[in-house]
């Protein structure tokens, strides 16, 4: 067979597998799926933020013809589709029944044989709206005397949906009642939106002959999506199948279950035909899971240069409907990594949230359950403290690091981090940037007029969830599975319950299996999406791929060569005591011409077993983490501010991530550069606003501003290595960490152009009139 | 609400237009967008539609080699005209170099924003064999990605460029 | 995402085009780049009865300088702008201006005449032809007329053209031998349109100015002239002073208001800053010629 090449396992930069479709234009999304005889699905959105719905009068749009349908809320509740549980506990409204609750919410949806059609009929629908004041913020939502939300709700009294608590109170008011010096912020982690460019939705098709629905759709988490349509509609298990295709993109904001899914379900369902429902990005922006909208007080204990304790308050716009998606056990999700990457002996966080007149939704985006928050609040308080105490940030930031000796490491809210080694980051990244040199030049000048910024972030994040007992969603434990078979001609078919939107599964779990049983990556082919092929798990998200279901495919694999060892004796007569393994061969100890290859024994498990052995070679691995994983890193960026216009140019970034194992270079570089694009569009211009009556100011991209090549800057990447104890390849998983971490780098940058002017602030986005105004004030303006 | 056959016809129109080489001809709504035409009506789906705002440039084609964002632009306006889609790039059995540039340096991650990206930067190498970063990056300003934040885009590119030049 | 059902035309001339304007009058509209129009149809908040393409008409393409006059036919796309050396060489605030406009692939299509029609107070060409003294060829059945762009621009969306008419022509009289002239923008990203944006033009003569065009965008109900800042320039050297001056006046003849791209006083000040920036361009242009 095969002469012995280097097999292109972990650490290899493989070129995508996946990628031969995409430039050829023949990628599978959902919206390039055609169903004989399918029909076009197209909503009406409420105009108002929060009003009582009088009547409806769809007569003229169901004249029209070509219109198949009209489904109203009203039909939907004849068959208690009308609203549908949360991933939060909660419910949601599919199609509005009594009252509209945010401006664009589903109040009506036409089916037709066009989607032109389809939206002529929309225009022809009639509301008649009892319009109703519209909360635009938690604050106001708590008030006293506020109108209640979700009237709805039996025993809904007011607007609050939750209180939740973590960390050790006592013990933090101890420590702040000893501190030489609090320093505090208060600061809001706008609403912003992970805005994939493929927008959501589905092609449903539900065969009225087998009574089998097989759903298209965009969905990050297909088997969990599976099991709460089962639950929800009362359609068998068995008889749903749900195939996510590829992908563009998708953030998050493909995790929730949407109205569109539910009502080209229920509309496939009754009328018997395929029903395709397309999303528009203003859809997708008004009414989809949008991200953040954390109201954000902090306070940090110091003693000396050290940092005592944390103390946290935070109040959440969860919208209309509490639909979060993260673990049950979490309201905050993991926000209670906030003491980030620093040894802080107390901590004490509390969170409530509130219903608004706004889309449900708000973790999301890349963010790790709640992980772009904490991030974003230490790193700009711990940034706000040095200036507070005239310390150096990077200093003040290595004197309160976690040191290398200390794990794993029990925080004081709870988590076990793994392992890290902050300080080398730090130090790779302040050497990149040439921080020394950049402090003399942000010095000189600053004599000639001119303003430069230097900002770190030093994160520390929490992913990979999670341990069964603890993690669930929905009920349904977070463990993930994988399926590897081996044909008889050496090749390889991985079924994944893990779903990519672009980070290249398809070419990294080839190489986990690579790495493990040396087949080379393009002999193992990966499948995921299709419930009816693929083991069970929940999805990809919070960067939890590569630590769950990637630690199940190194330890399937495992189980494979440990069978494949058996077999190898059997043709090599040979005692598996005496064989050893390298690179897709086992050879007997001593004897290396006495060798027999991967594919050798493929083609033994289906042709010369031992006596008494089951044919094949495949196996099925649900893994269960021991613990979540911890990439962190430094980032550091530099800017100049325009002081004539307040506007500020990125000069550089400097990203040294740590990940532990890379089993993809080039990819995970990939995954960095986009989440740092992303940390920058949030620092800078992204933004989901509303006027006082609810009117949302972002529902399309001359609103929701996204940065441009012309706009992003370009990344210097570097790496430290220090890998996970406990994940089988040592790999910690890294989707998400640019997002969670460098706003913080870019805010603390144009912060750091003006902190010698006592600036020590500004809310993102930090557009450029905000600046301007913080110049004007301290003098600075040209 | 009824039309007899007369009114209907003056919403419509026969389209004769050359597609990847190919005449193709149909009669279709006067209303009907350039990018709706060349994937509902001619089934090539690698062009995608990202936004209602002529904001993203998933749907940019080439109209007479030059980038059109197909989503603004009805398909009668294209009567007589060669438009090439990403189905068009690639010469029989082979690889354009701005595809093999994107797949080298990993210049894409979903997908999605690709087709157009690509069709972009051909365009642009056709006007400008050794274009700068600086370039490549003004020339891509009107293309979102959401995954790879562009700088393995301008190596695609970059590499494309150099491909080109040695006439391969 | 789906536009309203209309009846298409693709006249070849003029006359063709301007008798289907008459036959529907104001349920009519004309499409040219269709970068504005076609956006607002596919939300329909524009649904006209009857679409009259121009793009089949020859003739409408033509960007030149003859008589005194630089001309720049209906069908000039933005891109064509961006690209010729006359106005990179004549024509600063039009050369300037041309590639800030949206983004690269909706300038290969949008036009000039177009995007003045549309009169968006936002829009660019509005503030650069202003500051360059131009005017409109405009063509209905009873004949051409010719119309300031002082007198063309009425509000936001509103221009003097009558719903029966089409612009045939932009005009900008040649600047002189010695003239400088820049287009300072602000915008959020690529794409977005301008927060605030200056246009300047300046015609020189013995080392004095001899006409002074300032424009201001996006700080006002349309395309705004700072009359009182032009006439401060008037006959002055273009120094230091004068150009401080003429930035404050600038400043006070915008109109700004409070909205998402910063407060009234921030925008403001922005004119203030660009007046500056761009009248130094401009005599800096002007050397170099």
């Amino acid at each position: 067979m095969a002469a012995t090449e280097e097999i292109r396992g972990v650490g290899h930069s493989v070129k995508r597998l996946e990628d031969a479709r995409f430039i050829r234009g023949k990628g599978n999304y959902f919206d390039d799926i055609a169903l004989p005889g399918m029909l076009h699905l197209e909503f009406l959105r409420s105009p108002f933020a929060h009003a009582r719905i009088k009547s409806i009068d769809a007569s003229r749009a169901e004249a029209l013809p070509g219109v198949v349908a009209v489904v109203t809320g009203e039909l939907l509740a004849q068959h208690s589709l009308a609203w549908m549980p949360t991933l939060s506990g909660d419910t949601q409204a599919v199609l509005a029944t009594d009252k509209v609750r945010f401006q664009g919410q589903e109040v009506a949806a036409v089916i037709a044989e066009t989607v032109y059609i389809a939206k002529d009929a929309v225009e022809l629908i009639e509301v008649d709206y009892e319009p109703l004041q519209a909360i635009t913020s938690p604050q106001q939502a708590l008030a006293e005397g506020a109108p209640v939300i979700r009237d709805e709700k039996e025993g809904q009294q007011d607007n609050h949906i939750y209180h939740w608590e973590a960390g050790d109170k006592e013990a933090t008011d101890k420590a702040f009642a000893a501190a030489d010096q609090v320093v505090e912020l208060d600061t809001f982690y706008p609403r912003c939106h992970p805005a994939p460019l493929e927008c959501c939705g589905c092609v449903a098709d539900v065969n009225p002959a087998t009574g089998k629905a097989t759903i298209y759709m965009t969905s990050q988490a297909p088997h969990a999506h599976r099991t709460l349509f089962a639950l929800v509609a009362g359609l068998p298990e068995h008889k749903i199948r749900i195939i996510s295709p590829d992908l563009g993109g998708g953030f998050g904001n493909k995790v929730p279950i949407y109205p569109g899914y539910v009502v080209a379900t229920a509309a496939s369902l009754l009328i018997g035909r395929p029903v395709k429902w397309v999303e528009d990005r203003t859809g997708n922006l008004i009414s989809t899971g949008f991200a953040r909208d954390y109201h954000m007080h902090g306070e940090l204990a110091l003693k000396g240069d050290r940092i005592a304790g944390l103390r946290v308050k935070l109040l959440s716009d969860n919208g209309a409907f509490f639909s979060d998606a993260q673990p049950t056990i979490c309201k905050a999700g993991l926000f209670h990594i906030v003491t980030g990457s620093y040894d802080i002996p107390a901590a004490h966080v509390e969170t409530d949230g509130a219903y608004t007149n706004k889309a449900p939704g708000g973790v999301a985006y890349r963010c790790s359950f709640r992980v772009t928050e904490a991030s974003y609040l230490i790193e700009r308080l711990v940034q706000t403290a040095a200036y507070e105490i005239g310390a150096d940030p990077a200093e003040f930031r290595q004197s309160n690091f976690i040191k290398p000796e200390q794990f794993p490491y029990k925080s004081a809210t709870g988590f076990e981090y793994d392992s890290g080694d902050y300080g080398a980051a730090m130090d790779m990244a302040l050497e990149k940037l040439g921080y020394e040199d950049l402090r003399r030049e942000q010095a000189e000048a600053r004599k000639e007029g001119k303003l430069i910024g230097i900002g770190l972030a030093s994160f520390t994040e929490v992913v990979g969830a999670g341990h069964g007992a603890e993690y669930k969603i929905a009920g349904l434990r977070m463990n993930d599975g994988a399926e590897l078979r081996i044909h008889p001609t050496g090749k390889a078919v991985l079924k994944l319950s893990v779903k990519a939107q672009g980070q290249g599964h398809e070419t990294t779990f080839a190489q986990i299996v690579a790495e493990e049983l040396g087949l080379q990556p393009e002999d193992v082919e990966v499948q995921e999406g299709d419930t009816d092929h693929t083991p069970y798990g929940l999805g990809t998200y919070a960067s939890r791929s590569t630590p769950v279901s990637g630690a199940a495919a190194a330890m399937v694999s495992r189980r494979i060569r440990a069978k494949a060892k058996k077999i190898a004796a059997h043709l090599l007569e040979a005692s598996e005591d005496d064989l050893e393994w390298k690179d897709g061969r086992f050879s007997v100890k001593g004897a290396p011409e006495k060798s027999t290859t991967i594919q050798d024994i493929a083609f033994a498990a289906y042709t010369n077993v031992p006596e008494g052995m089951e044919d094949g070679l495949e196996g099925v691995y649900y893994y269960d983490p021991p613990n979540m994983t911890y990439p962190f890193g430094t980032y550091a960026v530099a800017v100049q501010i325009d002081r004539g216009t307040g506007a500020w140019k990125v000069k550089r970034v400097v990203a040294v991530d740590d990940c532990g194992v890379r089993i993809n270079p080039m990819i995970v570089e990939g995954q960095i550069m986009g989440g740092l694009t992303e940390g920058f569009a949030i620092a800078a211009m992204e933004l989901i606003d509303f006027d006082e009556d609810g009117n949302c100011i972002g529902a399309n991209f001359m609103d929701y501003l996204l940065p441009t090549s012309w706009e992003t800057p370009s990344f210097e990447l570097g790496e430290t290595v220090t890998p996970s104890p406990h994940h089988p390849l040592g790999a910690k998983g890294v989707g998400e960490s640019a997002t969670v971490g460098s706003p913080a780098a870019f805010v603390n940058a144009v912060v750091d152009a003006l902190a010698h002017a006592g600036v020590r602030n500004f809310e993102m986005p930090v557009t450029s009139d905000k600046v301007w105004a913080a110049l004007n004030e301290v003098g600075l303006a040209e | 609400m009824t039309e007899t056959a007369t009114e209907q016809a003056v919403y419509t129109k026969q389209l004769n237009v050359t597609v990847n080489g190919q005449a193709r001809s149909a009669a279709i709504e006067t209303r009907l967008l350039l990018v709706h035409f060349l994937r509902e009506t001619l089934g090539l789906t690698g062009t995608h539609i990202g936004c209602d705002t002529t904001s993203c440039g998933a749907c940019t084609v080439l109209v007479d080699g030059t980038p059109l964002k197909s989503c603004t632009c009805f398909a009668v306006q294209t009567e007589g005209s060669e438009i090439t889609t990403v189905e068009g790039l690639a010469p029989a059995g082979g690889l354009h170099p701005v595809q093999e540039g994107f797949h080298e340096e990993h210049g894409l991650q979903c997908g999605f924003c690709t087709p157009g990206m690509m069709l972009t930067a051909t365009a642009l190498l056709a006007e400008n064999p050794n274009p700068s970063e600086t370039e490549i990056r003004w020339a891509l300003s009107g293309n979102i990605c959401r995954c790879t934040g562009y700088q393995n885009i301008v190596k695609a590119v970059q590499y494309a460029a150099a491909k080109m030049r040695e006439g391969s | 995402m789906y536009p309203a059902r209309f009846e298409y035309f693709a006249p070849s001339s003029v006359d063709e085009a301007l008798s289907v304007l008459e036959r529907y009058g104001d349920e009519a509209k004309v499409l040219a780049g269709g970068q504005s129009l076609i956006p607002l149809m596919k939300l329909r908040f524009a649904s006209p009865r009857a679409l009259v393409d121009l793009n089949g008409i020859d003739g409408l393409d033509e960007l030149y300088e003859d008589n005194g006059m630089l001309n720049i036919g209906a069908l000039v796309r933005h891109k064509a702008c961006e690209r010729s050396d006359l106005l990179r060489k004549r024509y600063g605030v039009l050369a300037d201006a041309a590639p800030q406009i949206s983004d690269p692939i909706v300038r290969n299509r949008g036009t000039v005449a177009g995007s003045l029609a549309h009169a968006d107070p936002q829009g660019d060409w509005g503030s650069a032809l202003l500051a360059g003294g131009g005017q409109v060829q405009v063509r209905g059945s009873d004949g051409t007329r010719t119309i300031s762009l002082d007198d063309f621009f009425l509000g936001p969306f509103t221009t003097a053209l009558e719903p029966t008419e089409i612009v045939t022509w932009v005009q900008v009289p040649e600047p002189g031998p010695r003239s400088g002239g820049a287009y300072f923008k602000l915008e959020r990203k690529v794409g977005d349109f301008a927060t605030v944006a200056v246009g300047v033009h300046v015609s020189f003569s013995n080392g004095k100015v001899e006409r002074a065009g300032i424009a201001l965008t996006g700080v006002g109900p349309r395309n705004l002239r700072a009359e009182s800042a032009e006439q401060a320039l008037a006959g002055h050297e273009l120094d230091d002073e004068a150009i401080g001056e003429a930035a404050r006046l600038a400043a006070q003849a915008a109109e700004p208001r409070d909205d998402a791209r910063g407060s009234a006083e921030y925008k403001r000040n922005v004119v203030r800053v660009f007046t500056e920036r761009g009248l130094r361009k401009a005599a800096e242009r002007r050397e170099k010629q």
